[in-house]
């Protein structure tokens, strides 16, 4: 099909074309930039946490006598256990997702924490049983035994007396790259340093605590005796009986210490308040492109409209002299196509800038550049679906039209 | 005359419905999602203390040693150093802070024990952040120097236990301790609650929990540290801790100072006044470095990045869809002007000026606007509304003031203006004889 008459006929609408190529230019920078926040964000929301997430539920006990805190906890743990249908439980200090912070740098050697970089890591502390409870899967070496948890009494600093250390597969990447962590020593400050007995899979850290993404994964575990710092309970079970243990955990343990604030939860409401803010943002960008792309096809239909309806007597004579329907729709179809190309070619450049300048400005990565082809390739198949019904009306048009004034 | 062009205007948008109709739309949903985010915006990025922030600042000292705190002195003081700065009184008002979760019963009401924020605090608090009470005052000055049991709560706090009677006088028990309560607050809603503002730069831009609400008990500092003892945490240490919890010997920065200083001359000699400490706590051999920094509240806001990058990063695609929008009407403005050339060549033949088809046609883009601008104005409603059930602390902020209310109006139809500006331009520039041919 000759393309000449159709840029002729642009020439003439120069403003109105160049409108729609903005606005669909703009349509399409802004849904490339907001498909990829999306992918970025369900992403985020869905990195592994390998701990049972659906059989666990947390009971956090505050306000006890802190010295008689330390006396609770086996006490505690032993009527949790009596729960019909729970299969393991244990005492923790904090639960992953759960926003209360307990973070250490961790070194490779002593008197690092000042000349080197050190990561931020999330510190988890737990009594016997805690592997089980949490549902930890072991990737290289072993878990703790019992003497190791029964020599770890809480010492200065908040920190374990103990020797042993558990740490995830990032963070032992982070602190010995390209080599076994087993056996290797973790310094937390310069008079605490475990040894590496087990590497377990990545397991989420209760805040983000600016180390990025990676370091969403970096945690160590230190087993530790009973102690006041271990107020929260784990409780797992199968996923279909928490609702009942979370219930009678938490009334068990309202009984037992009958001056405490006890609160608990399971661990899918832990997560989905973490997530909230993500949720709802994910919800409005994809609101934003719904809306957006409705009012950009709307544009392109009522604009499109108008021209046909301006058109009515060329169309007509071009009936007359033997144009068929066909013609006449293909002339929209490619009139509509064309705009779209110049629409999407300037928004794939003005896509690409949005990203550098969110990048500069904002946590957001590199769009990687596919996602500007695609949304290219969306925006053209809108223009078509949009430019359908118009084109319809165009090749309706009777060729008598042409004989007709006005 | 106007009568006359709204009469034109009103017709001409009635002669196509749908393409008026889709100019509304267009128009109040663009307006509405600009101004639902321009409002969150406008609250989440508002001074939290109008008036007197300017006046109010947050000096930092350094007790970290050699090569420990790289960017600048940490983000809160350790004890010492804070009581040091505050027993100093430099500053027209001074208030020292630290936070913790306490356990609150109350003996002449039968409800479950409760743990609340608690934020322990000097006497200057209430007067330098204008807090304001409904029943009772602040403590005193005697009540602090004697370590007075004595507490203030929030009217929220007073609302669930004492279900919002007067209730100074009565007796909480705080941990252990029997507080008495000496004032309570009116509705204080600070945003955001700016003097808890800290570690914002490690937060990857979630800040929305800077938006919470303020504490429901303030107790005299050091009482307050006597009756939560063991609950206080560090904000960070660098060095052991003997007996966690206790904090005030601690190699740890836990303790806010904010201070007011009501003239430039004050605030260099603040700055000279910290930095001389420094030196001197250097020469001690406490300090190891004598940095120093005082940012005013404005400034450590900013610091902190305060405004969640999520609400800053929805403003700006709000505004790109706003435009996308007016390119929309613009386009169809244009091309129903035109279609209507001969009708406006008739209208210009017969005398009309092109002022006057100027002006009747951005009277037709100035109807679309004041309708699109209810739609728009509806939609924000709906948007804040939608904000508000989002579960971030700062979604009961989200309001409509007549401010913002007259805002979107105003934005509405400046923007059909606009964006009717080129349209009308364009009309008006339609040559009579040429139209009248082809009629």
């Amino acid at each position: 099909m000759d393309i000449r008459p159709i840029f002729a006929a642009l020439r003439k609408h120069r403003i109105p074309a160049g409108l729609i190529v903005l606005e669909i230019a703009l349509a399409c920078a802004v849904l490339c930039n907001a498909v990829f926040m999306i992918g970025q964000r369900i992403g985020e929301m869905h990195v592994p946490n390998a701990i049972d997430e659906a059989g666990i539920v947390d009971i956090t006990v505050q306000g006890t006598d802190p010295k008689l805190a330390a006396a609770d906890v086996p006490r505690n743990l032993a009527a949790l256990r009596e729960i019909p249908g729970v299969t393991a439980v244990a005492a923790v200090n904090i639960v992953p997702l759960s926003q209360s912070g307990w973070n250490s740098n961790v070194a490779t050697g002593p008197g690092e924490l000042l000349k080197k970089n050190t990561p931020n890591v999330a510190q988890y502390l737990f009594s016997r049983g805690g592997p089980e409870a949490l549902g930890m899967r072991l990737l290289r070496g072993r878990f703790f035994d019992d003497a190791e948890y029964a020599d770890s009494q809480l010492g200065v600093s908040y920190l374990p007396g103990g020797h042993v250390a558990l740490v995830t597969q990032s963070l032992a990447e982070r602190l010995w790259p390209g080599q076994s962590a087993l056996g290797k020593q973790a310094w937390i400050g310069d008079d605490n340093h475990y040894t590496v007995v087990g590497v377990v899979a990545d397991i989420l850290r209760p805040d983000r605590n600016g180390e990025g993404a990676a370091g969403f994964h970096w945690a160590i575990f230190l087993p530790l005796s009973p102690a006041s710092v271990l107020n929260t309970y784990i409780v797992r079970s199968n996923p279909g009986d928490r609702g009942r243990v979370l219930r009678d955990g938490i009334r068990k343990l309202e009984a037992l210490s009958p001056n405490a604030v006890v609160k608990g939860q399971t661990f899918t409401e832990v997560r989905d308040k973490f997530f909230a803010d993500t949720r709802s943002m994910v919800g409005m960008l994809a609101l934003v492109c719904v809306v957006m792309l409705a009012v950009t096809a709307f544009g392109i239909v009522g604009l499109t409209s108008f021209w046909v309806g301006q058109r009515r007597r060329q169309i007509g004579i071009r009936r007359a002299l033997g144009a068929t329907r066909g013609h006449i729709m293909r002339y929209f179809q490619t009139e509509n196509f064309l705009l779209t190309a110049a629409g999407v070619l300037l928004g794939m450049a003005l896509a690409f800038g949005i990203n550098v300048y969110l990048m500069q400005h904002y946590e957001l990565q590199r769009m990687p550049m596919y996602y500007l082809p695609a949304g290219a390739i969306a925006l053209w198949l809108l223009g078509q679906l949009a430019v359908i019904g118009p084109a319809r009306r165009a090749a309706a048009v009777p060729p008598v039209v042409a004989t007709r004034s006005g | 005359m106007f009568a006359y062009y709204l009469d034109l205007a009103l017709r001409s948008l009635k002669r196509n419905k749908v393409l008026t109709a889709l100019m509304i739309l267009a128009i109040a949903v663009g307006i509405g999602a600009s101004m639902t985010t321009l409002t969150v915006m406008h609250l989440l990025s508002g001074d939290p203390l109008p008036g007197r922030s300017q006046q109010i600042f947050y000096p930092q000292v350094d007790a970290t040693p050699a090569g420990y705190a790289k960017g600048g002195p940490l983000d809160m003081l350790d004890y010492h150093s804070a009581v040091d700065l505050w027993s100093a009184h430099r500053a027209d008002r001074q208030a020292l802070i630290a936070n913790s979760e306490v356990k609150v019963r109350t003996p002449d009401v039968s409800l479950p024990p409760l743990m609340v924020p608690m934020l322990a605090t000097t006497s200057d608090f209430f007067a330098m952040f204008k807090v304001p009470f409904r029943y009772g005052s602040a403590w005193t000055a005697a009540d602090a120097a004697s370590r007075a049991r004595v507490a203030v709560i929030s009217s929220d706090l007073n609302d669930r236990l004492f279900g919002g009677a007067d209730s100074v006088g009565k007796i909480l028990r705080l941990k252990d301790s029997d507080v008495r309560i000496v004032g309570v607050l009116q509705t204080w809603r600070p945003s955001p609650l700016f003097y808890d503002v800290r570690a914002g730069r490690f937060a990857e831009g979630q800040t929305s929990s800077f938006y919470d609400k303020p504490e429901d008990v303030f107790m005299p500092f050091f009482s307050g540290l006597e009756v939560n003892a063991g609950n206080f945490w560090q904000f960070t240490c660098w060095g052991k801790v003997a007996t966690p919890g206790h904090l005030q010997d601690a190699p740890c920065v836990w303790v806010a100072l904010w201070v007011q200083l009501d003239d430039a001359t004050k605030v260099a000699d603040y700055r000279a006044f910290i930095a001389s400490y420094a030196q001197q706590q250097k020469a001690l051999g406490r300090f190891a470095s004598t940095q120093t920094r005082m940012p005013s509240l404005m400034q450590w806001l900013v610091f902190n990045h305060v405004v969640p990058s999520d609400v800053k990063l929805q403003t700006w695609l709000a505004f790109a869809f706003l435009a996308i929008c007016l390119f929309n009407v613009i386009g169809l403005l244009l091309a129903k002007f035109l279609r209507r050339s001969s009708e406006i060549g008739v209208r210009r033949a017969l005398g009309a000026s092109r002022g006057a088809i100027f002006a009747q046609c951005l009277v037709e883009a100035g109807v679309v606007g004041v309708v699109g601008g209810i739609g728009g104005w509806l939609r924000t409603l709906t948007g804040l509304w939608l904000v508000r059930r989002q579960p971030v602390e700062y979604a009961d902020l989200a309001h409509l003031d007549l401010g913002m209310f007259g805002l979107t109006f105003a934005v509405a139809v400046a923007a059909s203006l606009a964006a009717g500006f080129l349209p009308a331009l364009r009309a008006s520039g339609v040559a009579p004889a040429l139209q009248l041919k082809t009629l």
